[in-house]
């Protein structure tokens, strides 16, 4: 019975493990910065609310500061094989901070004019983040599936936030039940590597399925996990709940669910591909493909129907994770490096399309119809501009960063020897191309349904101008993040 | 004596069960809360058969994580279904068809 | 050095993205200030970068800034090639951009489009020097193309005006026609050089001098000619050389500083610049330098003709830049690029000096351009006057004005030519008539416009006055350079070696060298009084001083007599009508045709609209699935998991097998 001694309490507060816990420093403060915006909170009131913002911000800023002061490339595996930590995952950190962010700053003026600015929002997205924090430092089945669980069990709520919002309350119920489905099959797939293999812990498991490649539960138990993995990606066909979860939930959530989480999920993906089941890679190679090409048709033609902004992001996000996937699929380092490149310059432009919806958002009007981006270059010529980077991006137009983010994965694809996908997805993209254009031609060259000017908070401004010129400048430098993925992988 | 297997065909038994009261059910949201708590409940009877079979104690581990993470998702389903059925006034799955397409 | 040439080209562009994106939150005043000061730090830089190179003989700086790309050796590079040719253009290009700005303020003052029009030109700024400054093909053509779309932009931009969109779908259509022999010259580049640097393929040039290829079957052309004339067709249409000319007198729709910025000083000469700077290619085909010389003195006479019975005072200037770009094209065939870039220098003064003057004269008469309306304008506006007529003595090479030196170079170099055929003879002489008739219609402009009878009506006259400062700064600040820089440059441009590695010429062809060295007071004493060219100006302006001062009577009698002649010139030898009744609706039937038979039934049909079509009605069927009932979604997640289990676990092989 030695087995048991590594989860007895006694054993497992010993010297080894309590020397290991500086490594989940980041995850030790998020938790107890968390918890105390929680009580702290709860000792403000809605004139001192300001204060929850303020510190939440700090909490991000200060771990910014800490994960890169403690970056590190190489790998340590800590708490009995549970943990993680290593540069890629520091890496993905840092831009769920930086990304986190820009959506708690986005969504303030939104939240203040809807009468939501309240410490829940801020309290379970600092939440959210920990258990993204955790599924990116996850390297056992157990960390994963509590990682997620956090995240969704805060996303959950954060959709309901609107409480007297109807179509909030149905997207929320329609987000609930699917995520439970799609993690009950992530756990079933679980309980069947783990029968399997015998183990828990990603790295015994890949040695294990080396081992034996046929066996038939174990790509039984793949099947299912990929599931789990495909639904927190939204690829298809388990991407239904992504465009009513979008529509229905209040924008400054959608914004969040729409960005960081993606990154978590990147991360997961590859924890449980690549780290765990890489013996399988021939089978989930296939599976991936049949996806990501079922996600870029759907994505991007469904898109093309749309008339409401935030459900169309909801599509072109489908679409983009068929890129990512595409780039997981090559099973190489150079697709993981084009995923991951990919993911985050995805959340950096869905940060900015988001937020362009929130900006032009005021009391009582949501502004995500497609038409009340008429004519914007006349009320706002360099928002228009703004926006306009983000749709040529997203489009993939040189020369915007989505330029090169589509073209690392195309190479990464070629390279592999699978041109006809590269086609394929080069087909589709441009398919694509035609509803982020629309909106350009809506904003330029049609007539606005109303004139006046759009009030946006000041830093909201300031932030969005950023985001857009970061789209650029990273188009014109792809090297600068590049760089430091290719570090890290 | 009961084999793996026998376990393990409860477990797919019951899994199967929750599947299709979820999408056969057009009715009642609750019985969709009690289908999840059985799909979660048949992950947890192939974990604890597994772990029995193989003598190790992991996956009896994870068992008791994942009744704890069930029993605050139920929470919270709950607590959805409450916001909804004070915004709806119903919590009749049909209903729930505000946004498609 | 590298970062001060980087803030020459962003100073501007700076100041344009301000002025375009926040025009309403700076106003008018701030828009102007913005784009004035951006262009004026580059002015400046500009003069350094000048002092530099030239004065202190700093090395040529080559270098790439930015690399945007590198795929399978071909390079997409930012890069600066900077040397005493390109310092030239950019003194030139900013000085008379920054008049232009300052000049703009008064002209544009009552314009609702106050700001996007400080906006375009200096994005026009921008553009330009990034063409002039470019180290390779590509930034060359992204200059080109930029220069040709701001031009289109502010040739409509009075857009309400239908015959302002008229003029610049025109040019922008004419352009075209030149960039496609443009980008066919830069193709035939890459696929003989492999490379679009300047300097990789000037190294080369050897190894493809002697090669043939067959663009037709059995035909075979020179690559070198191939190429050069490639490229001379895309400066034919940017720099208005017949028979690509017909857009830039209509270009005059466009406000007046666009005329003597754009259409004048800066982006009509950017094929003259661009010949002089592909020198070493030129140089190794005659047979495309006696092209470029044919074209060049055509344009040098025949346009010149026009300007006499023209009576829009835009459209007199706009059809002697046209003639006076045909004398540095002819330069350019005579292989005397120093010539015909100094020619373009002193133009770029002169003329940008006589659009702004008649651009005070319009701002005078209240936006009346008609110069029968005219008369007298000396007493109401002296500046305007002393001014114009400096530029009009410049513009007909009056000795000592910065024209003479520069035409007279040319007429030598043409006539001094080896180029050993009936081309050359007829270029001279088409170049001495010319001088004639510049002569001529420069000054019946001047005599219709500032002296005889005020022939406007009351109310104009009783509001007549001088322009304010804003306007007549700018007049006197081009002026003095009108005056001088001829004498000042001419030794070392024309007859030393002011460009140095700039330009190449084969010794062979090399005419300037064959001159007799002369300085700027010797070539007077030279000229006075007997060389053909000055007597040919000093009796066209005498003629033209007894036609319409003297003896008004004698033109209308002439236009009567040679009736047919007059309206051969006033319909511009029917170039518009070829174009627009001949070749255009031939193009349009056969565009028709193609458009009926291949593009609606077939790409159109089928393809474009089919697919759109196909697309739309999938997408409004596909998005059927997505129900919106939870038990749908359910159901569609579990199909996919089904489905997968089913390849994986139970085998594709198996599944087809069960089926067939």
């Amino acid at each position: 019975m030695e087995f048991i001694a590594a989860y007895l309490p006694s054993a497992m507060m010993n010297d080894q493990t309590i020397s290991q816990l500086p490594l989940a420093l980041p995850e030790i403060v998020m938790l107890c910065m968390a918890s105390i915006v929680l009580i702290v909170d709860l000792f403000l009131n809605d004139k001192t609310r300001g204060g929850t913002y303020i510190l939440s911000q700090f909490t991000l800023l200060a771990l910014v500061v800490i994960t890169v002061m403690s970056f590190t490339q190489q790998k340590s595996i800590a708490f009995h094989g549970t943990f993680v930590r290593d540069g890629m995952g520091d890496l993905l950190k840092i831009f769920v901070y930086i990304v986190t962010f820009t959506v708690f700053l986005y969504s303030k003026s939104y939240l203040k004019a809807r009468d939501m600015f309240k410490g829940e929002y801020y309290v379970l997205g600092l939440f959210a983040v920990l258990g993204m924090m955790v599924m990116i430092s996850a390297q056992s089945f157990l960390t994963i599936y509590l990682g997620l669980e956090l995240l969704s069990l805060c996303m959950y709520a954060l959709v309901a936030l609107q409480r007297d919002s109807i179509i909030a309350s149905e997207s929320a119920m329609k987000y609930f039940v699917l995520g439970a489905i799609a993690s009950g099959m992530l756990l079933y797939g679980m309980s069947m590597i783990y029968g399997a293999t015998g183990s828990l812990e990603l790295a015994t498991i890949n040695a294990e399925v080396m081992k034996n490649t046929d066996n038939i539960v174990l790509i039984f138990g793949l099947v299912f996990v990929l599931v789990g993995v495909a639904f927190k990606l939204g690829a298809v066909p388990f991407h239904m709940w992504l465009p009513d979860v979008y529509q229905g939930s209040p924008t400054a959530v959608a914004i969040f669910i729409g960005s960081a989480p993606k990154i978590a999920a990147f991360a997961m993906t590859m924890r449980l591909l690549v780290d765990g089941l890489h013996g399988l890679h021939v089978q989930w190679q296939d599976m991936l493909i049949i996806m990501a090409v079922a996600s870029l048709a759907i994505g991007n033609i469904v898109a093309i129907a749309q008339t409401n902004i935030k459900r169309m992001l909801a599509y072109s996000t489908i679409s983009h994770v068929g890129f990512i996937m595409l780039g997981i699929m090559t099973a190489e380092k150079g697709g993981y490096t084009a995923s991951m490149f990919y993911t985050i310059v995805y959340t950096l432009m869905a940060l900015g399309a988001f937020g362009m919806i929130m900006y032009m958002s005021r009391m009582g009007f949501e502004s995500d119809k497609l038409d009340d981006f008429r004519g914007l270059n006349q009320r706002s010529p360099w928002f228009a501009f703004i926006m306009l980077i983000f749709m040529f991006s997203m489009a993939g137009v040189p020369p915007f960063v989505g330029f090169w983010a589509k073209l690392s994965i195309l190479k990464a694809v070629v390279a592999v020897d699978m041109t006809w996908l590269a086609v394929t997805a080069v087909v589709f993209s441009i398919i694509g191309a035609f509803y982020y254009l629309r909106i350009i031609k809506l904003m330029y060259f049609d007539t606005p349904q109303e004139t006046s000017a759009i009030e946006g908070a000041s830093d909201l401004r300031v932030m969005l101008s950023l985001n857009g010129i970061a789209i650029l400048g990273l188009g014109l430098y792809p090297e600068l993040i590049m760089g430091l993925v290719i570090s890290v992988m | 004596m009961i084999t793996l297997t026998e376990v393990l065909i409860l477990a797919a038994i019951m899994f199967s069960i929750s599947v299709a009261g979820i999408f056969l059910n057009r009715k009642n949201l609750i019985i969709l809360l009690m289908s999840i708590e059985l799909m979660l409940l048949s992950v947890n009877i192939n974990f604890i058969a597994f772990s029995y079979y193989m003598g190790d104690l992991a996956g009896q581990v994870f068992v008791f994580f994942i009744l704890t993470v069930a029993a605050a998702e139920a929470a919270i389903g709950l607590a959805i279904l409450v916001v909804l059925f004070r915004n709806k006034r119903t919590i009749n799955v049909d209903d729930l068809n505000e946004m498609k397409g | 050095m590298p970062s001060v040439y980087l803030w020459i080209v962003l100073a501007p562009l700076i100041g344009s993205i301000i002025a375009g994106l926040f025009g309403k939150v700076i106003g008018r005043s701030g828009a102007h200030w913005v784009t004035i000061i951006g262009v004026g730090i580059s002015c400046l830089l500009s003069l350094v970068v000048f002092k530099h190179h030239v004065m202190d003989g700093g090395a040529v700086y080559n270098d790439s800034v930015y690399i945007w790309l590198e795929t399978e050796g071909i390079k997409f590079h930012i890069g600066f090639l900077v040397d005493n040719l390109t310092a030239m253009m950019m003194v030139v290009v900013t000085f008379v951009s920054l008049m232009v700005h300052i000049y703009t303020i008064g002209y544009m003052h009552d314009d609702p489009g106050y700001q996007r029009f400080f906006s375009y030109i200096s994005l026009f700024t921008f553009s330009m020097l990034m063409l002039v400054m470019s180290n390779n093909f590509l930034q060359l053509f992204f200059g080109w193309e930029a220069v040709g779309l701001v031009s289109y932009l502010l040739i409509g931009f009075w857009f309400k005006k239908s015959t302002a969109t008229f003029a610049n779908l025109k040019a922008f259509l004419i352009n075209r026609v030149g960039d496609f022999g443009f980008i066919l010259g830069i193709a035939a580049v890459l696929m003989y050089f492999g490379s679009l640097d300047y300097k990789t393929v000037f190294e080369n040039v050897d190894k493809v001098s002697g090669l043939q290829m067959e663009v037709i079957e059995g035909v075979s052309w020179s690559v070198m000619t191939f190429i050069c004339i490639g490229l001379f067709i895309g400066a034919m249409g940017k720099s208005a050389q017949v028979p690509l000319h017909v857009w830039l007198p209509d270009s005059m729709e466009g406000p007046t500083p666009i005329s003597a910025l754009i259409h004048a000083a800066t982006m009509v000469t950017a094929g003259i610049f661009m010949v002089a700077r592909m020198s070493p290619l030129y140089e190794l085909s005659e047979s495309a330098l006696l092209f470029v010389m044919f074209i060049g003195a055509t344009t040098a006479l025949f346009m010149g003709f026009l300007g006499l019975v023209q009576n829009d005072i835009k459209r007199v200037v706009a059809y002697s830049t046209l003639s006076q770009l045909g004398y540095m094209t002819a330069a350019l065939g005579a292989s005397a690029y120093a010539a015909g870039i100094f020619h373009l220098m002193t133009h770029a003064f002169f003329k940008a000096l006589l659009f702004l003057g008649a651009g005070s004269v319009i701002i005078a008469m209240h936006h009346e351009q008609d110069m029968r309306k005219m008369g007298g304008l000396r007493k109401y506006m002296p500046i305007t006057w002393i001014t114009s007529l400096i530029g009009s003595l410049a513009l007909i090479g009056t000795p000592f004005f910065a024209g003479f030196y520069s035409k007279d170079s040319i007429i030598l170099a043409v006539g001094n030519s080896d180029l050993n055929s009936w081309v050359q003879s007829y270029a001279y002489y088409a170049l001495l008539a010319g001088v004639f008739f510049t002569a001529l219609y420069s000054f019946r402009m001047y005599f219709m416009v500032f002296h005889g009878k005020e022939r406007m009506d009351e109310h104009t006259r009783s509001h007549l006055h001088e322009t304010p400062w804003v306007v007549t700064v700018p007049l006197i600040a081009l002026a003095i350079p009108s005056i001088f820089i001829g004498a000042y440059f001419v030794e070392d441009m024309v007859f030393g070696d002011f460009f140095k590695s700039a330009i190449y010429v084969a010794p062979a062809h090399d005419v300037l060298a064959s001159l007799p060295k002369d300085d700027w007071l010797s070539m007077v004493t030279h000229a006075v009084p007997f060389s053909m060219p000055f007597i040919l100006a000093l009796a066209g302006v005498v003629v033209a001083w007894f036609f319409w001062m003297k003896r008004p009577d004698i033109p209308a009698m002439l236009e009567e007599k040679f009736k047919w002649l007059h309206t051969l010139l006033v319909e511009k030898y029917y170039a518009d009508h070829l174009y627009i009744k001949l070749i255009a609706p031939f193009g349009r039937w056969l565009g028709d045709k193609l458009w009926r038979w291949g593009d609606v039934k077939i790409i159109d049909g089928a393809i474009v609209n089919g697919s759109a079509k196909t697309v739309g009605f999938v997408a409004s069927k596909v998005r059927n699935i997505q129900t919106g009932f939870l038990y749908t979604y359910a159901f569609t997640m579990i199909v996919g998991l089904v489905v997968l289990i089913a390849v994986f676990v139970y085998g594709w092989d198996k599944i087809i097998s069960t089926l067939g």
